[in-house]
């Protein structure tokens, strides 16, 4: 009875004494142990721990305490979240049995607000893909439909929070691993502007477009929980040092007056007929509700993807060089010296599109090859970034599709079958965002074939406000966010 | 184009050790990933700085001052082969 109710619901349920931290607990852990075999959205599901959570929550509520609003409240967190003392496998066989000894600060601080841990999601390994069917453990699949993927990376959050097992997620997002599932599972996925939330814990893939960010089932929740995970850390050097408001303030102010672009790149001919639709449909409302929206251009949008592939895959290839198999995680068993301690730990250890990436990322930075496609690619970014700022000087947002397809079958590729990067491909409409460090959110927005759209809505840095209050304008005026698959 | 001897060579460079058929299959795979990257050519980029870091940060300090370190054991919890507070590896002199 609790698992559609969303973290501000259950907050008031359990402030007005008609729930307890624990009953909400159990009712989580109870729906994971019946759905989850099916869904494949938990690595790891922390049922104990959870009921000694919400105990102790219960515990301060008989003592008269003020608890936080998220006290209590049933979260998923993706498993490249480091989680002191709880696994954290990355979905990879290199981390199959790593036990952080420290935590994420995103994690530290929902876990200082009570929020009670149900488990650690799917994910593609390290993050690296685009239909959760990528980790070394399992596959998840999209609870609107069980035979179609989730997205990805993050695609076991999304379901997990789509499927009722937990109310809220915590996740990372890279070039699209929050939105395009959130987008794929009908639920609200949202990217802060980078440098808003500590990458202090998170496993690094990507550095420069590394984000953590939410899952959660409507807006409100979703401003509930930027509140807790944004701020200042020292420990991040590109965390950043500003002010972070109440996210819920402005909600409900409308948008009257607010002018928005959509973007005429995410309407060609990769994108489906049935999304274009909703999503013109739902340019209509939002002009209803007082903004005016102009057809704008970002003339370097079709360059982004593989902008993004070569310096995310140069990026990766750095970072997961520190997987040696003498620190952490796996290690070969047979080897006669150092290098084939190196060699063989890493090759058995990471899967195939991991070493693809390392390797090719590798080769994009050797003398040579640097300036072709590296630097290359860091100047495209540059343009993509100008585009941006150049519509930002009119306009207040940009709202566009999230992803150019529906959940699509179980293939990695899916319908970018043959496409040379058919692995990014789904995230085409969520890499430039990335590649600009710019906030963004992706809201259910109706249906093509019974199976959700993601609205996405685009802004300029640290202008978080703006968006939630335009998106949850819109998403007021709909009911697509209380709709939930049949599980 | 890459031919099968550098992606041997870089995956060398990357610690990696591929099978003859990973070798093969990835030498495909990444002569039609580059054909498609270098689509990028066609933009003119000789005018534009390359972008590393998308907030105006650049180098990020703070006050030498000592802070307490993690707890060594802490350290050594999840290596697979430590010895007297060690990392252990195999013999290199």
């Amino acid at each position: 009875m609790y698992h559609y109710m969303t973290a501000h619901q259950l907050a008031e349920e359990i402030r007005k004494g008609n729930a307890s931290a624990s009953e909400i607990a159990r009712s989580a852990m109870d729906r994971i142990e019946r759905l989850d075999p099916e869904i494949g959205a938990y690595i790891t599901a922390t049922g104990d721990r959870a009921l000694e959570a919400a105990n102790r929550v219960d515990e301060r509520l008989a003592k008269g305490e003020a608890v936080p609003p998220l006290a209590g409240i049933p979260m998923a967190i993706m498993d490249n979240i480091c989680t002191q003392g709880i696994l954290t496998t990355c979905a990879s066989r290199m981390l199959y049995n790593f036990i952080p000894p420290y935590s994420a600060d995103a994690y530290e601080r929902l876990e200082q607000a009570g929020s009670v841990l149900t488990g650690k999601t799917n994910l593609d390994e390290f993050g690296i893909g685009s239909s959760t069917q990528g980790s070394a453990f399992k596959k998840t699949y999209n609870p609107w439909d069980l035979g179609k993927v989730p997205g990805g990376s993050g695609g076991g959050a999304a379901a997990a929070v789509a499927a009722g097992m937990a109310a809220f997620a915590l996740g990372t997002d890279t070039g699209g691993s929050i939105r395009q599932p959130a987008a794929l599972c009908g639920v609200v996925g949202m990217k802060p502007t980078y440098g808003r939330v500590s990458r202090h814990g998170l496993v690094a893939f990507a550095s420069s477009m590394d984000q953590a960010g939410v899952v959660t089932r409507d807006l409100r929740d979703c401003a509930l929980v930027l509140n807790h995970i944004c701020g200042y850390d020292p420990r991040d050097s590109m965390s950043a040092n500003v002010a972070v408001p109440d996210f819920r303030a402005g909600l409900g102010e409308g948008i009257k007056g607010f002018k928005i672009g959509i973007p005429s790149e995410y309407f060609g001919e990769g994108t489906e007929q049935g999304i274009k639709e909703r999503v013109q449909e739902a340019v209509k409302v939002i002009e209803g509700l007082g903004a005016a929206c102009d057809e704008v251009s970002l003339p370097h949008t079709e360059y982004a993807l593989s902008a993004y592939y070569i310096i995310s895959s140069a990026e990766a290839s750095s970072n997961l060089a520190r997987y040696d198999g003498i620190r952490y995680g796996y290690k070969a068993e047979d080897y006669t010296d150092l290098e084939e301690l190196f060699v063989k730990s890493r090759s058995q250890g990471f899967g195939e599109e991991v070493k693809r990436r390392v390797i090719i990322g590798t080769y994009f930075l050797t003398s040579g090859k640097l300036d072709v496609y590296f630097i290359k690619a860091q100047k495209v970014r540059a343009l993509v970034k100008a585009d941006f700022d150049r519509v930002f000087e009119d306009y207040d947002l940009l709202v566009c599709p999230t992803s150019p397809v529906a959940a699509y079958s179980d293939q990695p590729a899916g319908k970018g079958d043959g496409h040379p990067l058919n692995t990014c491909l789904p995230h085409t409409f969520t890499i430039p965002a990335s590649l600009a460090g710019l906030p963004a959110l992706s809201i259910p927005c109706g249906f093509s074939e019974g199976l959700p759209v993601g609205l996405q809505f685009i802004g300029k840095p640290f202008g978080e406000e703006a968006l939630l209050r335009a998106a949850y304008a819109y998403e007021q005026s709909t009911n697509f966010h209380t709709m939930h698959p049949q599980v | 184009m890459i031919t099968k001897r550098e992606v041997e060579y870089v995956a060398g460079l990357a610690k990696l050790a591929l099978t003859y058929e990973e070798r093969d299959r990835f030498t495909e795979d990444f002569c039609g990933i580059l054909e498609h990257l270098n689509r990028l050519d066609s933009l003119d980029t000789d005018s534009v700085e390359p972008i590393a870091c998308i907030l105006p940060y650049n180098n990020v300090f703070r006050e030498d001052v000592v802070e307490p370190s993690m707890d060594g054991e802490k350290v050594l919890e999840n290596a697979p082969d430590s010895l007297n507070g060690c990392f252990r590896v195999p013999r290199v002199v």
